[in-house]
């Protein structure tokens, strides 16, 4: 702003005096516009919130219809999905709980597999090493979830039924092997970030006290990178819930709870996925599928507020808090 | 502390970093065999012929054309959705927020949206846009779909490569007296390009592979043509996987087909990914600030 008057000066010598006037005026207009374009910006920043805002009311517009006739109880507890039958039944408990099976066991695949691919990234790697690695694991995090679902559907499930002589290779197991390999990116790539970002000066102290690389990655690095970590791992089993081609193609679909991992199940996302495309709009069962929107939305928002707060409620503050 | 004992820890400590090792080589080799093994399969299925013609015989035969180019439209669309509203909201993060109630809301908005499932925005794109705006199961409900499921990608990579540019850049230009939008439009905007553009190839990567949300919203089992306007629906390869692999008569008989198919998806998206690492670490090399 000093600058303007400045440069009107050293110009108004060479220039006749009446060229003040519109330069005046020309500051004032752009400050003028420049708050305009400042508002489009804020505008578009708030855009997403808009967003969050019309999805939350669309899947509630769309699926409370459903509670008109069906209790919430019924719906979130009720045993039997039978959503073409007449008179149909609504229960998803037992879509729940194929969601939940498929993604506590791909999560127990996922999770020590994820954290020690960052921990090899992070700590065991040479610099060129990790220079090539990492880029390889988020290419691994590009692999389209069809196509997992694929090799789930036509390469594992076979060999699955031939090794253990079991009815379908179409279950639990599977889907949550394909869903690890989905997951163990996310995680990967996130504890790494992590790790890289504990300060130096913590690792060199423990390293010049004697302790070896292990203890110092033990007692110092992972401690200060817990929660990165901890975020990364939520994420990362939050994506596991929320996919859909992969327990689509190779849950099996079978509306039961599953009492082994040999069993078939039909998660959340593959119900909605499986049926709206036969469902008349406006529906009953439409309305139906919408309502389990709205739960999948509630979980995997619960997912990501919890990763949101440990991120922030375990964050390392300086050298301070160790 | 006795030589026997710093043996002990140090053989440990090989154990430990042996094991993280192991972890890296299995996770590589199941992305290292999965891609060889389509590659393998699928490669007898590619030809002239299957990339540039229609699905013949009920689609037992021909190729896949129609779903290449459906996957283009959607993904060009999409594009064309978030990358405008994507780099505006990051340039408001970077360049206007201040810290405030205001910007954590923003934040928070964006975190959540980038955490949706992607079938939840299939639903939402059919209450919103094939329901509420008529758009009916067409490219365009397809395209508004994918784009805001890629906007929190753009918006990310968006911000950082802005973040990137130094300040100095910022403060040289606003003390020639040039305004804050000159300054974002000629000094900021042209050195994060590279940085953009990375996160646009990352988002139509992200967008060409997508299924769950263009199933109800976008994509269909078969196409006699290419689609003439907005308002047609597609086919597309992601789809196209699915239904042949899952809802075909002849499933078995398409084998070699979706092979095929996975294969030229594969290699399209991981190709895009690759192209935006390559051009990111070089980038990083080379930055002069």
């Amino acid at each position: 702003m000093m600058q303007i008057p400045q440069a009107q000066a050293i110009t108004g010598s060479r220039v006749p005096a009446m060229a003040a006037a519109p330069l005046t005026k020309r500051k004032v207009t752009s400050t003028v516009r420049e708050a305009r374009i400042r508002r489009v910006f804020v505008a578009a920043g708030f855009f997403s919130v808009i967003i969050m805002g019309l999805i939350i009311l669309f899947l509630f517009k769309e699926g409370l219809g459903l509670f008109s006739t069906v209790s919430v109880k019924d719906f979130l507890f009720g045993e039997f999905w039978y959503p073409t039958y007449d008179p149909a039944d609504f229960g998803i408990f037992p879509l729940i709980m194929g969601s939940v099976a498929v993604a506590a066991l791909s999560s127990a695949m996922a999770v020590p597999l994820g954290v020690g691919a960052a921990l090899y990234l992070g700590e065991v790697a040479s610099h060129r090493t990790r220079e090539i690695l990492k880029p390889a694991v988020e290419l691994l995090a590009s692999l389209p979830s069809v196509v997992l679902g694929f090799v789930g559907m036509v390469v594992i499930a076979p060999l699955m039924q031939q090794w253990w002589d079991i009815p379908t290779g179409l279950n639990v197991l599977n889907a949550s092997m394909m869903l690890a390999i989905m997951a163990i990116p996310t995680i990967a790539s996130i504890s790494e970030d992590a790790l890289h970002a504990v300060p130096r000066d913590l690792m060199e102290a423990s390293l010049a006290l004697g302790a070896t690389r292990l203890e110092t990655l033990t007692r110092v690095t992972i401690p200060g990178a817990i929660s990165g970590m901890g975020t990364g791992v939520i994420l990362g089993m939050s994506r596991a819930m929320g996919e859909t081609m992969v327990v689509l193609m190779v849950a099996g679909g079978a509306a039961q709870i599953p009492t082994s991992i040999f069993d078939s199940v039909r998660p959340l996302p593959a119900t909605i996925a499986a049926e709206m495309g036969e469902t008349p709009f406006g529906s009953e069962h439409y309305h139906a599928l919408f309502a389990i929107g709205i739960v999948l939305f509630l979980l995997t928002l619960g997912f990501n507020l919890v990763a949101a707060y440990v991120s922030r409620r375990f964050q390392q503050k300086g050298a301070a808090t160790l | 502390m006795s030589r026997h004992n710093l043996a002990m820890r140090h053989l440990r400590q090989n154990l430990a970093f042996g094991l993280f090792r192991l972890i890296m080589l299995a996770v590589l080799g199941a992305l290292g065999g999965i891609l060889v093994y389509v590659f393998i399969h699928g490669v007898g299925a590619i030809s002239w012929e299957f990339l540039t013609q229609p699905p013949k015989n009920s689609m037992t035969a021909g190729g896949i054309f129609p779903a290449i180019m459906g996957t283009l439209y959607l993904t060009v669309g999409a594009l064309l959705v978030a990358l405008p509203l994507g780099v505006s909201a990051a340039i408001y993060l970077s360049e206007y927020a201040t810290e405030g109630r205001a910007l954590r809301i923003v934040r928070l908005g964006i975190q959540n949206l980038a955490g949706i499932p992607s079938v939840v925005f299939g639903l939402f794109g059919l209450a919103l846009f094939v329901g509420y705006f008529k758009l009916g199961v067409s490219i365009a409900a397809g395209s508004l779909t994918l784009g805001l499921l890629i906007l929190p990608t753009i918006i990310g990579a968006s911000e950082e490569a802005l973040r990137q540019v130094p300040g100095t850049f910022r403060e040289a230009s606003l003390g020639l007296g040039a305004t804050r939008w000159q300054t974002i439009r000629k000094v900021v905007l042209p050195a994060a390009l590279p940085g953009i553009l990375t996160g646009s190839i990352l988002g139509i990567g992200r967008a060409a592979g997508e299924t769950a949300p263009i199933m109800f919203t976008a994509a269909t089992f078969y196409t006699m043509g290419l689609p003439r306007s907005p308002l047609d629906q597609v086919m597309a390869l992601p789809y196209h996987i699915y239904v042949l692999a899952t809802a075909g008569t002849h499933i078995e008989q398409t084998r070699p087909l979706q092979y095929g198919t996975v294969l030229v998806l594969i290699s399209l998206v991981l190709g895009l990914s690759l192209v935006a690492i390559i051009i990111r670490t070089r980038m990083r090399k080379t930055k002069q600030w």
